[in-house]
């Protein structure tokens, strides 16, 4: 693409141009780049919360040890969990959702690239705030006490490592008034507080960047029901967010007046209701779980039927099933109340919701059965982590309706018998998904295979440590283990196990590190691709690995479900696929035709200003949590100038510069409205 | 075909002995916070329920489990193996695996619902035993007998007694789970949460619900007494603590006890001269007129297990947030002959 020295008139700067380097990463608008960008920041966080979760399990590994400080423990739980749910699922899924949602539906990029650029640095610049609080958070003792003369042991008391006790430590959900103005003063829980609210924002821009594009950017033939099933889980998880953000968001900004400006609303002896946070916070707690789920459930429905040569069995079921999940999912948040007291009315009608839920969960499973049922099953690494899924994901399913048991619920609830459930879910759910998924698309991204043997090495040793791991926080949790627990009695009995549980977190570690090891050795020196390495089922396959920046040469006009497949099988009589003979005269022709153009493509510009943004969010809450200073007053307003220009700036600068001569759709159009409401 | 369903027969049975197998294996002998064993009506009933749902749980489980089993070693991929037939549903079986589930839940939901209301408040006449949670321990008070104690919930066996909770700071979350289940502690609200227990008995309780620092440290026993000891319990804890004889060491502590601050947080009854010591601080502790009564002190975490009380005491009042980190209860630099002194004026606060 030849670039003109000239700059419009409306421009600020002159448009950023390279292609390489650390600028071009700067101003990508590009899905893909954007995508790629994600993974790697979730997975840098996968490590710092397994690190975390390793010290942890240390610590737990005898009865009355003391390998951590009190504080530091319960530092380290509260960012272990963080870090899990909004550093490392959300952003995996998102990585997954920006770089294959486009490739998916057939578009050439999302509804608006540099929107989607927005919520990519907002996020990164939040999870600097978040993780900038090991440097500059503090952590004091209850309003008062500080006047009571050793209070505080010196050196925070037994166990080492008790700098890191200056990081929040009122646990990911932050229960009030634990974690409120009084109980734990300091700015520790105010940059989780303020950390929270800007990568809910990062979501929150990303899920009406994703509806819009599924709405409005599919290619010509692909109707709703036609649409892969990952596409689908990531549309409704975006409603998911986009129904649930908004309710954290307020609840949040109560917390953050409570303990910056003395607002009072969870305070009980001023009359506030520590419940009401609970119901706030798993309001949006509660979707929050699907947020998590849904995204891995639509992989292993794209791995599946590739693997077992078969079309997703109940296509629609499954696609249907995933709604009434999102949908329910709404009314089931007090199912983390059980014991706090509210009335049997509520308890029996939420643990009759939460029932419910089980039904479309089911039929998810069952449906995977179908598909696999008469398959020809190739056991890739990317299928054994989706069989792994079923499996695991059954068991955090059942222990899950385990707890809409009420009064079983009652023993259940605050043990380490829940840390087992979510894990199974989230983990050996969520997790197991997201390795399929990169297993899959990792030619997508680098042309290359990831190593199978390596591959199945990393599988099995994940599946053992996993269970080893989780599967004891079962009968630990029953049998007297309660969550979040420095220490442990040795009359309670628990040691045992827990050392089979902490053995099994350093096999999982020894996983990553066979992970990671195949990583870096494929992206280089892995074997070629080539267009289609598993004869796969859905159009992401259609242009040449890796993605070529415009994804796609020509228009698609899809004709069905399954569209690549269809083009390159037909069915015999008995419902068996027939390799068309043109079947490799197609293939070659599609790499050829992606790989060279026949026509310049138009592609949005990258911009400087959604990097911009983002830098100024986090300037204005450091000047919250410091607002009682000059410096703080300062930081809000330079943050609050530097989101305010740069909103001018994008408002001011086209979507695609003239000479791109990028008029083929009303991408701009769209995109100046969005960029108002920011503004 | 049959040939496969003798597999998956065979892997049934294994899965389920497997099963068995692994419930034997699991169950923690003194496990001393369990909830398998439950020692009352109200644990009890929890506890059938929970082993029925897990039951069902089970056998949908092995069920999946199984087919997963039995697919992917049927379907394998094998070379010379066919081309799957494209099978894209079955409206039949999906009906059939949305109904049953249905149906199953719809079993499960009746007695759910039902031991919801069944378990949930007090009876009107039962005994009444106030608890307010403090970070980190929870004071025990019988109104209806004026008895102000600590860490130890005593109880008549087989009889009801209802725990009206409330909570002094943050939250807190009761559970003895030979009992009841968890209600959670909240401040400037009122739960209840019946205790029963069939025979005499110490339960552990524990705080199930993160409440700071030293949440792990925050525990509490249940003693369930024969009623005849129960009476006898009420009577000995509504005297007041005799002083001790001028001169004595015991003497010499109580002077450490009235002089070093302590009453600034913990009140004691006295009968005779000097009065009742009641502190007006905003960060009351337990009282300890008849400390020696209670088993276990600071939150039911001390004595450590084969420790005597003097040892723990020693322990303890050298440097209290050394042992509980974050105890409200300073570091009151007393000397090793104060500590000694005050060991021997608690233990004889019987």
């Amino acid at each position: 693409m030849t670039a003109t020295a000239e700059r419009p008139a409306t421009s600020i700067f002159r448009r950023p141009r390279s292609k390489t380097g650390l600028w071009s990463w700067i101003t990508t608008v590009d899905h893909k780049r954007i995508g790629i960008m994600y993974g790697y920041a979730a997975f840098f966080f996968f490590i710092v919360g397994g690190i975390e979760a390793l010290l942890l399990r240390i610590q737990l590994s005898q009865a009355n040890a003391e390998f951590l400080t009190a504080g530091a423990y319960n530092a380290l739980f509260t960012m272990h969990g963080t870090t899990m749910v909004f550093l490392f699922v959300m952003p995996a899924s998102a990585a997954f959702m920006n770089y294959m949602l486009p490739l998916l539906v057939g578009a050439r990029d999302v509804a608006f690239p540099r929107l989607n650029a927005l919520s990519w640095w907002v996020f990164f610049f939040g999870a600097i705030f978040m993780y900038s609080t090991f440097f500059f958070g503090t952590s004091l003792p209850p309003a008062g006490v500080e006047g009571v003369a050793g209070n505080l042991p010196e050196g925070g008391g037994p166990g080492s490592f008790n700098w890191l006790a200056n990081s929040p430590d009122g646990g990911w959900f932050g229960y009030q008034p634990n974690a409120g103005p009084f109980y734990t003063p300091g700015t520790a829980m105010d940059f989780w507080a303020g950390g929270l609210q800007i990568l809910g924002l990062s979501s929150l821009v990303s899920s009406v960047n994703f509806i819009v594009t599924t709405f409005n950017m599919r290619a010509k033939g692909m109707k709703l029901m036609r649409m892969p099933v990952f596409a689908w889980m990531t549309t409704v998880t975006a409603f998911l967010l986009l129904f649930s953000l908004p309710i954290i968001a307020v609840a949040l900004f109560m917390v953050t007046t409570d303990r910056q400006f003395g607002s009072l609303f969870f305070a009980a002896q001023n009359g506030g209701d520590p419940i009401l946070w609970q119901h706030l916070f798993w309001l949006f707690g509660h979707p929050e779980v699907y947020i998590i789920i849904l995204p891995p459930m639509g992989i292993v429905s794209e791995v599946m039927p590739a693997f077992a040569r078969k079309p997703l069995f109940g296509y629609s079921a499954v696609v249907f099933a995933g709604a009434a999940i999102a949908f329910l999912g709404f009314g089931v948040w007090a199912h983390h109340m059980f014991s706090s007291g509210i009335t049997p009315v509520a308890q029996a009608a939420f643990g009759l919701a939460t029932m419910t839920i089980a039904i479309p969960t089911g039929i998810k499973i069952f449906n995977w059965l179908g598909t696999l049922w008469g398959g020809r099953i190739r056991f890739t690494p990317a299928m054994l982590f989706a069989i792994g899924f079923i499996a695991m994901f059954t068991i955090g399913g059942l222990s899950g309706v385990t707890h809409s048991i009420v009064p079983a619920d009652w023993q259940e609830t605050d043990t380490y018998y829940v840390v087992a459930h979510f894990h199974y879910v989230i983990f050996g759910g969520a997790v197991f998904g997201l390795f399929s998924g990169l297993y899959y698309w990792f030619p997508k991204y680098s042309g290359r295979l990831l190593d199978e043997k390596l591959g199945k090495l990393h599988f099995w040793l994940t599946f053992i440590g996993f269970n080893m791991t989780f599967a004891p926080m079962h009968w630990l949790g029953l049998q007297g283990m309660v969550r979040r627990t420095w220490k442990y009695a040795p009359e309670m009995g628990l040691e045992g196990w827990n050392q089979v549980v902490t053995a099994g977190a350093f096999i999982i570690a020894l996983a990553m590190l066979v992970f990671m090891y195949n990583w870096r050795k494929s992206r280089r020196r892995g074997t070629v691709a080539g267009m289609d390495p598993w004869d796969a089922r859905t159009i992401e396959w259609m242009t040449p690995n890796p993605t070529p920046e415009h994804n796609f040469s020509e228009s698609l006009e899809i004709t069905s479900l399954d569209h690549f497949w269809h083009m390159k099988y037909e069915e015999d009589e008995e419902g068996r696929p027939v390799r068309r003979a043109d079947a490799d005269e197609i293939l070659a022709r599609l790499e050829d035709i992606g790989n060279n153009p026949r026509e310049p493509i138009h592609l949005p510009s990258p911009s400087f200003f959604p990097f911009l943004i983002g830098l100024g969010v986090p300037l204005i809450f450091y000047g919250i949590v410091y607002h009682t200073s000059l410096v703080g007053k300062g930081l809000i307003v330079l943050g609050a100038l530097i989101v305010l220009a740069s909103a001018i700036g994008w408002g001011i600068e086209p979507a695609d510069e003239p000479h791109y001569g990028h008029d083929d759709h009303d991408e701009e159009h769209g995109e100046e409205e969005v960029v108002e409401v920011h503004g | 075909m049959a040939k496969s369903g003798r597999l998956g027969r065979v892997l049934t049975l294994l899965g389920l002995a497997l099963l068995l197998g692994a419930c034997s294996l699991v169950e923690i002998e003194d496990a001393a916070l369990t909830s398998w064993k439950p020692a009352g009506p109200n644990a009890e009933r929890i506890d059938d329920l929970f082993w029925m749902v897990f039951n069902i749980a089970a056998g949908v489980f092995a069920f999946v489990v199984v087919a997963l089993i039995v697919i992917v070693v049927r379907f394998r991929d094998r070379s010379g193996a066919k081309e799957p037939k494209q099978l894209h549903g079955n409206a039949r079986l999906e009906v059939v695996w949305t109904v049953i589930p249905a149906l199953i839940l719809a079993t499960i939901a009746v007695p759910t619902v039902q031991s919801v209301f069944d378990l949930t408040g007090c009876d009107p006449d039962s005994m009444r035993i106030q608890l307010t949670g403090h970070q980190w321990w929870f004071e025990v008070q019988y109104p209806d007998y004026g008895i102000d104690t600590a860490n130890v919930v005593v109880i008549p066996a087989g009889e009801e007694a209802c725990l009206e909770m409330t909570s002094d700071d943050v939250l807190h979350n009761f559970w003895a789970p030979a009992l009841h289940g968890k209600r959670y502690l909240v401040p400037g609200q009122f739960t209840e949460l019946r205790l029963e227990s069939y025979e005499p008995g110490e339960f552990w309780a524990h705080c199930a619900e993160y409440c700071g620092l030293s949440h792990s440290l925050m525990r509490a026993r249940v003693l369930a007494l024969a009623p005849a000891d129960f009476q006898a319990w009420v009577e000995a804890q509504q005297q007041p603590a005799v002083l001790p004889a001028e001169g004595t060491q015991a003497w010499e502590g109580y002077q450490v006890f009235v002089n070093k601050g302590c009453t600034q947080c913990h009140s004691y009854r006295v009968d005779g001269e000097g009065g009742n010591i009641v502190p007006a601080d905003a960060f009351n502790g337990p009282d300890l007129t008849h400390f020696a009564s209670r088993n276990v002190f600071a939150g039911a975490v001390l004595p450590e297990y084969g420790e005597s009380r003097e040892d723990a005491l020693r322990r303890w009042l050298a440097d209290p947030p050394s042992v509980k980190p974050g105890s409200y209860m300073p570091n009151l630099a007393l000397t090793a002959e104060e500590i000694d002194n005050l060991i021997v004026f608690l233990e004889e606060s019987r």
